[in-house]
């Protein structure tokens, strides 16, 4: 069974390929911005490298978000004319899933934190079980001071994974139970995508081309106008 | 050649196979209008969330109809540009990625092409050159059509697109969204020369501006609160039409133009479609005026100019992006 795996939530762009031999390969760029002129070359490079044809794909998963609104639609829409044209069923995954995923052989604490702009992050916390993570609290979206009150709340020692965390960094400083992780992990991959997705594709957790949505978790800014005008 | 075409530039997401570029084996277009009625116009992101949501099932939809639910067609053409930058990357997203997996070529389209193609789905033997008046929610140009992709830009707004005005009036006038059709229907019942508004440049040049005549509508009818709301939008309506049809028959007249084409969403107007079929008459032009289903946006029209773009240049490069500005490629 090969997943091929599409991730351009956040400033990243990437995408890979494997199975039940891991990744077979993969790429990924953060200096790419424009996520559409990258991810198709992207997609056609890896699965060359591969030595695999889109063919032979049998599950396409992808990352649903949150994060960066134009640029996690260029990887959704993708994603799903790609499972449409193989017909071949599709796995979603959050981004921040994935953060903590890449970071989950520490037993502390992980709270997986992507920027979510205007002064605010997306967040939420996780700890380790066996063979992966399981979530304890989140996704929500808010001011980084919330998350560093969820780990002052928490009292126990604490890894931060993502750009969100490295962006606001000046917030959790003070903290000396928290770290943050490195900017090699700031990003979601595609490869934990990759081998996240077939823990699930083995126990045919899929759905259809169809069903899967983009987790914006905010409004549109005009919905919000809208709602906020409505109640007098 | 069978082409699978894509549009998210604006409000409607749609998909159509065309075959040799004029033969509609489907066309499908599913609008947002409702969606984004109680804004008073088209919401970007809300459009874009939209397109995401409704590209997959209005492409199947469109293969099904088609019968070729495998899949294989010869081609994926998709608008590029000009439109909402959000809402153009979903289309030329899922196109790129339909391509690669069918590996077949990928066709980037421009919007404003697209449209004067609509006239040739429907009448593939146009006698050339045609002067193609092209009036939409964002865009009003009078352009030369010479020979296929080859473009002279003789005027256009120099402000509000006239589908804008439409836009804005009705929603002064509380007629609701989207304003064209509303301000058509109003004006039925409603004496077009009940009214003098301006008709602004009429004898200059071939460009336009409309923002005069909104204002104009909006302070008659605040010194004239008792006005028919008929009266004013057959009135307003008239005074659109007048500019561009006066324009428009001048420019066929001056290029030697054997006829004169309709395009973009304005031209599913009934007052505009009568005057330019008198004008044509009047003038021994041929009218060309696509059925009203192909001159507001949809997929079909993009399938058709991807085959002459196909034909002309190739297939487009797999990094291509979208540009929320493009321009008509004009000699």
């Amino acid at each position: 069974m090969l997943i091929l795996g599409i991730d351009t939530a956040t400033a990243q762009v990437s995408c890979a390929v494997g199975g039940h031999e891991g990744v077979l390969a993969s790429t990924h760029s953060i200096r790419a911005r424009q996520h559409a002129e990258t991810l198709a070359p992207s997609i056609a490079f890896t699965c060359q490298q591969a030595r695999i044809e889109l063919a032979e794909v049998s599950v396409v998963a992808v990352d649903l978000g949150p994060g960066l609104f134009t640029g996690l639609r260029v990887g959704v829409a993708s994603a799903k004319a790609m499972a449409h044209a193989l017909r071949v069923p599709m796995i979603g995954v959050t981004s921040l899933d994935l953060l903590a995923f890449a970071v989950r052989f520490t037993p502390r604490l992980i709270g997986a934190v992507v920027d979510a702009r205007r002064g605010e992050v997306f967040h939420a916390f996780y700890r380790q079980v066996p063979g992966g993570i399981q979530r304890v609290s989140g996704p929500a979206v808010g001011p980084p001071d919330d998350v560093a009150s969820e780990v002052l709340a928490g009292g126990e020692d604490c890894l931060l994974v993502g750009d969100g965390a490295l962006r606001h960094r000046e917030v959790f400083d003070g903290l000396h139970q928290v770290e943050i992780a490195d900017a090699e992990l700031a990003y979601p991959s595609a490869s934990s995508l990759v081998m996240l997705a077939h823990a699930r594709a083995l126990r045919e957790q899929w759905v259809k081309p169809w069903e899967i949505e983009p987790l914006y978790l905010r409004k549109p800014d005009a919905e919000i106008g809208w709602t906020t005008r409505e109640q007098p | 050649m069978r082409i699978l075409g894509i549009e998210t530039s604006c409000d409607e997401t749609a998909a159509a196979v065309v075959a040799d570029a004029h033969e509609v084996l489907s066309s499908v277009v599913s609008s947002q209008v409702d969606l984004h009625a109680r804004y008073g116009g088209v919401v970007p992101e809300v459009a874009s969330r939209a397109h995401v949501e409704l590209l997959t099932p209005v492409v199947a939809q469109a293969l099904v109809e088609a019968g070729l639910d495998d899949g294989h067609v010869d081609a994926v053409g998709a608008t590029v540009g000009p439109g909402l930058i959000g809402a153009l990357l979903v289309g030329v997203s899922a196109a790129k990625a339909l391509a690669l997996v069918w590996d077949v070529p990928f066709v980037a389209v421009n919007h404003l092409e697209a449209h004067l193609y609509a006239a040739f789905l429907e009448e593939p033997e146009l006698d050339l050159p045609v002067v193609v008046l092209l009036v939409s929610g964002g865009h009003t140009m009078l352009v030369l059509m010479e020979g296929h992709g080859r473009y002279r830009m003789l005027g256009s707004t120099l402000d509000d697109a006239a589908g804008e005005a439409f836009d804005k009036v009705a929603r002064y006038l509380g007629l609701g969204y989207p304003g064209g059709p509303a301000i058509d229907a109003e004006a039925m019942g409603g004496d077009p020369t009940a009214i003098a508004f301006p008709r602004a440049m009429m004898a200059e040049g071939y460009d336009f501006s409309f923002s005069g005549l909104k204002t104009s509508v909006v302070n008659h009818v605040r010194r004239n609160p008792q006005v028919s709301t008929a009266d004013v939008s057959a009135s307003f309506q008239q005074a659109v039409v007048d500019v561009l049809v006066t324009k428009a028959r001048r420019a066929a007249a001056e290029h030697g133009a054997k006829g004169l084409v309709l395009a973009g969403g304005v031209a599913a107007n009934s007052q505009l479609r009568e005057s330019v079929l008198d004008a044509c008459m009047a003038d021994g032009l041929h009218p060309m005026l696509p059925s009203r289903s192909m001159c507001t946006d949809n997929a079909a029209m993009v399938a058709a100019a991807a085959w002459w773009r196909l034909k002309q240049d190739g297939p487009s490069p797999l990094d291509t992006g979208a540009n929320a500005s493009l321009r008509l490629p004009v000699m």
